[in-house]
């Protein structure tokens, strides 16, 4: 039960390995099976045959295979279960072990029961426990009212039937089932004076489980009417002290599992991921090394999408520009790409887009454009800052740079477009350059409709980071 | 800082600054090593958090390049085991991260600046100088991330009350430096452009990295408190 994934042992133990996105390369390939078939079974039944589930068993795995065989809830299939077994009278606990016999666990060819056939040891004590369990179950029908004989029959099957699985369970379940039983002996536990309160806790049980069973076997007729009830505390109290650990440890190791399938599942999306994604691009990188301008516009364009995918939990593709903030990095990506000049962007609090707003980005998108066409600058640098009443962007290259004053009235036309935009929408820009020490492009709008405080989407995005 | 203004004048032997890298990746590290060539001392290198805090404490570096994702504990567990003892090391951030909450993690434990992985090698060399005379480091992403911190007036609710009100907030003048750090201007540029000194910018930059450490601020102490889980 604690090797949930034995066909795929690389992901063991790699729970708490390196950060997700260093995880190991090369797996990208083979998402373990198991983790689309444990995706398929939560949904509808999976269409294979029935069998044992390995990775989510409390005791056969029964109920689980049960489940994604019919695409059930397993939970619901287990209560179910314990439900049938108390209305039944116990009668549902021999129809899970049998089943647990005959029906073969998952990557397995053969049955519980194939194997038992020949275990003739096995035979014998089974046959011998069904027949201690009948004389001591006359004796105590012949003492009492039948409380212990209406739950008790039932198991005459069963426990022969658990002694056959206990002997001839294939070796990982057998493992599974020690582990299980362990905290019933107290072998498990290590330290001399755990031995001594698992031996201290054996004894309270056996002396809990003797005084009520004793007090219900020596009731007749039912003349005391409270009698029962003392008895009845006496065993559930015995049976708590005695099982309890061991329910925990159940519910326990349940929970385990449950979280590392969980952990597994994410793994699979990021290599899923990675392999979309990174390992595309490496590809490309390597078919195009002897163009090196192309190779660093490849990797810049990566990098801004598993950045954006790391630290703003955004999937890759989604660029829909909703906030300011995604505006400018918006422009980062384009000019990027089609000028292939690195552009720096620090965006610096976020709010959502208006008419005016929208403008501002169309000029500084000009504005960078510019920049990335004539400077030369081996990078441009974008500053956005969203206060509560304006919106700075300032563009900045340390490239060629111009003299304002020198350029012909005809050819203004490209300022024009980035002053006369902000204007029109009560902006302004100033345009600071000179030969030789870059150009700087500054743009202010002033808020109008304050539509919510300014968010801060740069942080903000934190709240959907995986 | 009072104790900024001692440590600058507290002179550092001449000579190139020495220099312990860590950092979890060997090729990183033995590529900086190669970059930095004879303008740092590189005395040392570890990769991993227990082994480093070991280290540093042996050689007692000048400056301590740390990358901010360590192997046990980050690069902050560093930083707060050795300044126990040795308060005077210093320690410069270099990450390829960029999730501010690491960012300001590491800047508030004690580093005296952070620069992203993607520097030139001048001006790493010129930025671990910086740092070992005492003064702060900021990159323009790092400039960015202590303005959206800032970036509105602290609610009543937002600031533990017992604290200095002034940590909570960053003067006009530090937010005009900021602002030319994030668009990645130098100190010298900075300087010219608001028309104060080099040793003025460098006092803004290091009350601000004061403010960062010190301050109560609700932003800034959820970004340290909210390591993401890996």
């Amino acid at each position: 039960m604690q090797d949930a994934t034995p066909d795929n042992g690389q992901w063991n133990g790699h729970w708490h390995g390196p950060p997700p996105w260093q995880g190991p390369a090369g797996q990208q390939d083979d998402v373990p099976s198991w983790v689309h078939h444990t995706r398929r079974w939560r949904n509808r039944g999976d269409g294979q045959p029935l069998r044992r589930q390995r990775d989510d068993r409390v005791m056969g795995g029964v109920a689980a295979g049960i489940a994604a065989w019919r695409g059930f809830n397993p939970t619901t299939v287990r209560v179910v279960f314990a439900v049938a077994a108390l209305i039944t009278a116990g009668w549902a606990v021999p129809f899970y072990v049998i089943a647990w016999l005959i029906i073969p666990a998952q990557g397995e060819e053969t049955t519980i029961a194939s194997r038992a056939r020949h275990d003739s040891r096995g035979i014998a004590i089974a046959l011998a426990l069904a027949s201690l369990l009948v004389v001591f179950l006359s004796l105590a029908g012949a003492l009492n009212d039948g409380v212990i004989e209406k739950y008790g029959w039932a198991q005459v099957v069963s426990v022969p039937v658990l002694a056959l699985i206990w002997r001839n369970a294939s070796e990982d379940e057998q493992a599974g089932l020690r582990r299980l039983v362990l905290p019933l002996d107290g072998r498990g536990a290590t330290g001399k004076a755990a031995r001594r309160a698992s031996r201290l806790r054996i004894a309270g049980s056996v002396v809990l489980l003797g005084a009520g069973l004793g007090e219900l076997l020596t009731i007749h007729g039912g003349t005391q009417l409270l009698a029962p009830l003392g008895g009845f505390l006496f065993v559930t109290a015995g049976l708590v002290l005695l099982l309890g650990p061991w329910w925990l440890r159940i519910a326990r190791d349940l929970m385990v599992e449950r979280q590392a399938r969980a952990r597994a599942e994410e793994r699979a999306d990021i290599a899923a991921h990675m392999h979309d994604s990174v390992l595309q691009t490496l590809a490309l990188i390597q078919r195009r090394a002897e163009d090196p301008q192309a190779v660093v516009q490849l990797a810049r364009a990566q990098e801004r999408d598993l950045r954006s995918w790391l630290f703003e939990g955004r999937a890759p593709g989604d660029a829909d520009a909703s906030s300011f903030a995604e505006g400018v990095r918006e422009i980062q990506r384009d000019v990027e790409a089609v000028h292939g000049v690195p552009v720096e962007v620090v965006t610096v609090a976020d709010c959502p887009i208006d008419e005016h707003l929208a403008a501002l980005l169309a000029a500084a998108r000009e504005a960078t454009v510019n920049a990335a066409k004539w400077s030369g600058a081996g990078v441009i640098s974008v500053f956005a800052e969203v206060e509560p009443d304006k919106v700075n962007v300032a563009v900045r290259d340390r490239g060629k740079g111009f003299d304002p004053a020198a350029v012909p009235d005809d050819r203004k036309g490209v300022a024009e477009s980035i002053r006369g935009r902000m204007s029109r929408h009560g902006g302004e820009a100033t345009v600071q350059s000179a030969p030789g020490e870059g150009t700087k492009v500054t743009l202010t709008m002033v808020r109008t409709a304050r539509s919510g405080p300014a968010g801060r989407a740069s942080t903000g995005a934190e709240g959907t980071r995986r | 800082m009072s104790t900024s203004a001692a440590a600058q004048a507290q002179a550092r032997p001449a000579g190139p600054p020495r220099v312990v890298l860590v950092d979890d990746h060997g090729l990183f590290r033995s590529g900086v090593r190669a970059e930095l060539g004879p303008r740092v001392e590189v005395i040392g290198e570890a990769g991993d958090v227990g082994p480093a805090i070991e280290l540093i404490e042996q050689l007692l570096p000048d400056v301590v390049l740390l990358d901010v994702h360590l192997p046990g504990g980050g690069g902050h567990a560093v930083i707060t085991e050795v300044k126990k003892e040795h308060p005077d090391i210093k320690f410069l951030a270099l990450s390829a991260s960029d999730a501010p909450e690491d960012v300001i993690a590491v800047i508030r434990a004690g580093a005296r600046g952070y620069v992203t992985k993607t520097i030139s090698t001048d001006d790493l060399a010129d930025a671990i100088k910086r740092v070992a005379d005492g003064d702060a480091v900021f990159s323009h992403r790092l400039a960015g991330f202590v303005l959206d911190a800032f970036a509105s007036a602290p609610s009543p609710g937002d600031v533990k009350p017992s604290f200095d009100p002034e940590l909570d907030q960053l003067t006009t003048r530090e937010r005009e430096v900021l602002r030319l750090i994030a668009q990645g201007y130098t100190y010298k540029e900075i300087a010219r452009d608001l028309f104060i000194s080099g040793k003025t910018v460098e006092s803004h930059v290091s009350s601000v990295l004061r403010k960062l450490q010190l301050s109560s601020r609700h932003q800034l102490t959820r970004w340290a408190a909210e390591r993401r889980l890996t």
